[in-house]
């Protein structure tokens, strides 16, 4: 028997979590979007997914490699967790060509540049979209109709996004009651079945991922609810004060990426702020903005750049909002 | 809902092998190492000299100051040398060293089953008998009890809160100290409300000790003002301000002390310690140790007469098992890893855990993912993972601006990690510059 025994501060037992473990916790999460999606969108689906994984790991790798020359982490998952992100906020008919460049500026340049995994101040996924909104307007806003799995690739016959319909519509003076014609009902954006990303449409789905990292306790409830809580309570406002011209709440939240972004980008770990304060106001900074941007911007979405945006926020309020101390107001019950 | 503390915890596996495992009595050893330090404070000066013959029971060392304690030796015997012996801690300190030659115990102490429940002392009387009993802590602070039951003037004291939480993993002492010996604690506790003049008590109990609630809780019925609280399992709920959060909400202001809030804790392993002081004259000589470990052959709980190196209790337990790959004195998650099997148990050793060699290494280190883990863990409200890039890069001032001195080393955050970060030890290096600073500070004013 060796002699040798281990002597070392405490704690000498660790709980079983791992960054992988939370890596592929998201995966998982992600997965019932994925199969909703290849349902709706067909094989296109799959094309671009395993087209935005395959590069990022890939970027990452030859980074690790030949620049850093330090030890691969690709297997830590975060990597994949980008890809997979990254090909959910895109059309499924996007060519391969322009998500191999989105998949190479949201690792090399949101990422990489930075360091790695850890010290990216914003979410990588959402750098490569978009720039690659800006670079491609065309390819990016062509959305196709889902059509199940014979929806085709590059050749899908496409169509506009509810809240596209909407904003074109309300500029060329309609109201909205002339355009709940045009739009699908909420059941129908409820399941996901309208024109848009590979990843945000069927709400449900997204919304059982959400009901399996609260249970993981791989995310806390603060950033999704305060997003969709305080773009709730903007709307109402709104819509309550000419339902002519705006849009009730529960479009906005089923439309678009509202969902998707706040269950899964929003809450990206080392994007977002580090204490339930912080978080919630964080949160609600991006419900807001995107309802800002949606209403006002000229993009028909907003949630990307809301998020970006708040993502510039985050080190501010770390360093400004502090979790409640124990002990700092007296309180004797 | 049970109660329980409101902000951070985190709940380790829980491994409490020897619960069921009925206290056994090790036998006296050959030879004992007393240390002179085995509580916080003042090491007590030695008054006995190599080669005098000492009794069970009698003193070998003297308090000196207040907040300091009596020792006594554990064995009768003589002494061989007095000379320094690595304790827990990993330092050395000054021990007496005693052959054991009998059992011969001081006639003063009675030492028979009887229970006995009149409290004839007074209060100061109690308080003066603690302190010469040697009486401290024995949640693991070891702090002299005698200064905890004097109530200092200007503060009031209105309830007494005792602590039988044992949140820590494998650990089991108290669970049987309360299930066997459950009335003399009882009496303990009411001991200590006499030298305290409060009428209300309460123990606070973690729910995976049902039966030593239930125990205990039945046996209250027929002492005045004592109740039993069942707490919801949640790692650190062990610690004093965490207890009080729990049971009476009330928050212990940074820097202060339970008195603060006018409430004393006192645990109980302590309050058996009292009740034996008290009623039976007998000194802090003895307690029970839990001995466990998941490859152990015969892991228990035993009652160990202070001074007995950590090899006899191991040996008792059925020897040192082949994978054995790290010793720990008290819980996995606080407790100290020890370098020697000679190391003597001590008033406040709890527990001996030996973990196999698989879960004595810690994983490898990667970048932090800045998942907030830690800081929803932390019991203080602190940003470990902020403190431990602060004290990393030396930027003490701000670790300090950031209430590092608040942490009080639960080790919650390097638990939770996912990264395995070794966030608590970064903790400590910048906790112990910003006491040295403050000391500084002090020295110049």
């Amino acid at each position: 028997m060796s002699n040798l025994i281990n002597v070392s501060p405490s704690p000498h037992t660790y709980g079983k979590e791992t960054t992988r473990k939370l890596m592929f916790g998201v995966v998982i999460a992600l997965l019932p979007a994925l199969f909703t999606s290849i349902f709706y969108f067909g094989y296109s689906a799959i094309i671009v997914t395993s087209a935005s994984v395959i590069s990022c790991l890939l970027f990452e790798y030859l980074i690790q490699r030949f620049i850093f020359k330090k030890p691969i982490s690709i297997t830590d998952g975060s990597a994949l967790v980008t890809g997979l992100l990254l090909a959910f906020n895109v059309p499924s008919n996007l060519p391969v060509f322009i998500i191999i460049i989105g998949s190479f500026v949201s690792i090399a340049i949101a990422k990489m540049t930075f360091g790695g995994l850890g010290n990216n101040p914003f979410n990588p996924a959402l750098v490569g979209r978009v720039f690659m909104l800006i670079s491609f307007p065309v390819q990016m806003t062509s959305w196709p109709v889902p059509a199940g799995f014979g929806t085709g690739y590059t050749d899908a016959v496409t169509g506009a996004t509810p809240l596209a319909i909407i904003k074109e519509g309300l500029k060329n003076g309609e109201s909205i009651s002339q355009l709940v014609t045009q739009i699908p009902t909420p059941a129908q954006m409820f399941l996901g079945d309208m024109g848009g990303s590979v990843g945000e449409v069927a709400a449900v789905a997204l919304l059982i991922g959400f009901i399996y990292m609260l249970v993981r306790k791989i995310i806390t409830w603060h950033i999704p609810v305060s997003v969709a809580g305080s773009l709730v309570i903007f709307t109402t406002i709104l819509w309550l004060i000419n339902p002519e011209k705006n849009a009730d709440p529960l479009f906005h939240l089923l439309a678009g990426g509202v969902l998707l972004g706040a269950i899964f980008m929003a809450t990206d770990y080392v994007t977002s702020p580090m204490n339930p304060k912080a978080m919630i106001i964080y949160g609600c900074g991006i419900g807001i903005l995107t309802v800002v941007i949606r209403i006002w911007g000229a993009y028909p979405e907003g949630v990307s750049f809301a998020i970006l945006i708040m993502n510039a926020f985050v080190p501010l309020m770390n360093a400004y909002l502090k979790p409640k101390r124990f002990g700092e107001e007296v309180k004797n019950g | 809902m049970l109660r329980t503390f409101p902000v951070g915890g985190v709940h380790p596996q829980e491994n409490k092998i020897t619960a069921v495992s009925p206290v056994q009595v090790l036998p006296v050893p050959s030879s004992v190492a007393i240390p002179l330090s085995q509580h916080i404070g003042t090491p007590a000066a030695v008054i006995v000299n190599k080669g005098d013959k000492v009794k069970t029971g009698q003193k070998i060392a003297e308090s000196r100051g207040f907040v300091s304690s009596n020792i006594h030796s554990s064995v009768s015997g003589k002494i061989n040398r007095i000379d320094s012996v690595i304790d827990t801690t990993g330092y050395k300190q000054t021990a007496v060293f005693i052959d054991t030659e009998g059992d011969e115990w001081m006639e003063t102490i009675d030492r028979s089953d009887e229970i006995v429940t009149d409290i004839k002392l007074t209060s100061e009387e109690i308080i003066k008998r603690c302190l010469e009993s040697g009486i401290v802590g024995l949640g693991g602070a070891t702090f002299p009890s005698h200064v905890k039951l004097t109530v200092p003037a200007g503060k009031k004291c209105d309830v007494l809160i005792i602590n039988g939480v044992e949140c820590e993993p494998y650990l089991t002492s108290d669970h049987r100290l309360m299930l066997e010996r459950g009335e003399e604690v009882l009496i303990g506790v009411s001991i200590i409300m006499k030298a305290l003049k409060v009428n209300r008590a309460m123990i606070g109990i973690e729910n995976n000790k049902k039966d030593a609630a239930g125990h205990l809780a039945k046996l209250a019925g027929a002492f005045n003002g004592i109740s039993v609280h069942e707490l919801k399992v949640k790692y650190p709920q062990g610690a004093e301000k965490q207890l009080i959060k729990a049971l009476i909400n009330r928050e212990v202001p940074s820097g202060k002390l339970p008195l603060d809030v006018n409430c004393v804790v006192h645990n109980v392993g302590t309050a058996f310690a009292v009740y034996e002081a008290v009623q039976k004259n007998k000194p802090l000589i003895e307690r029970v140790v839990t001995i466990t470990g998941k490859s152990l052959s015969n892991p228990g709980n035993f009652l160990v007469r202070t001074g007995t190196p950590v090899i006899r209790l191991i040996e008792a337990a059925g020897g040192l098992p082949e994978d054995t790959g790290k010793i720990i004195s008290g819980g996995p998650m606080m407790g100290k890893a020890l370098s020697s099997l000679d190391v003597p148990i001590v008033k406040g050793t709890s527990g001996i855990i030996l973990l196999p060699r698989d879960e004595s290494v810690r994983s490898e280190i990667k970048a932090c993912i800045r998942c907030a883990k830690c800081v929803s863990a932390c019991p203080l409200g602190l940003e470990p993972f902020l403190l431990m890039t602060l004290s990393e890069k030396g930027l003490f001032e701000r670790a300090e601006h950031e209430r590092i001195t608040d942490c009080m080393e639960c080790g919650s955050c390097s638990f939770t990690c996912p990264a395995g970060r070794p966030l608590l030890d970064y903790i400590r290096l910048g906790k112990s510059n910003v006491i040295k600073m403050a000391r500084e500070r002090l020295v110049k004013q």
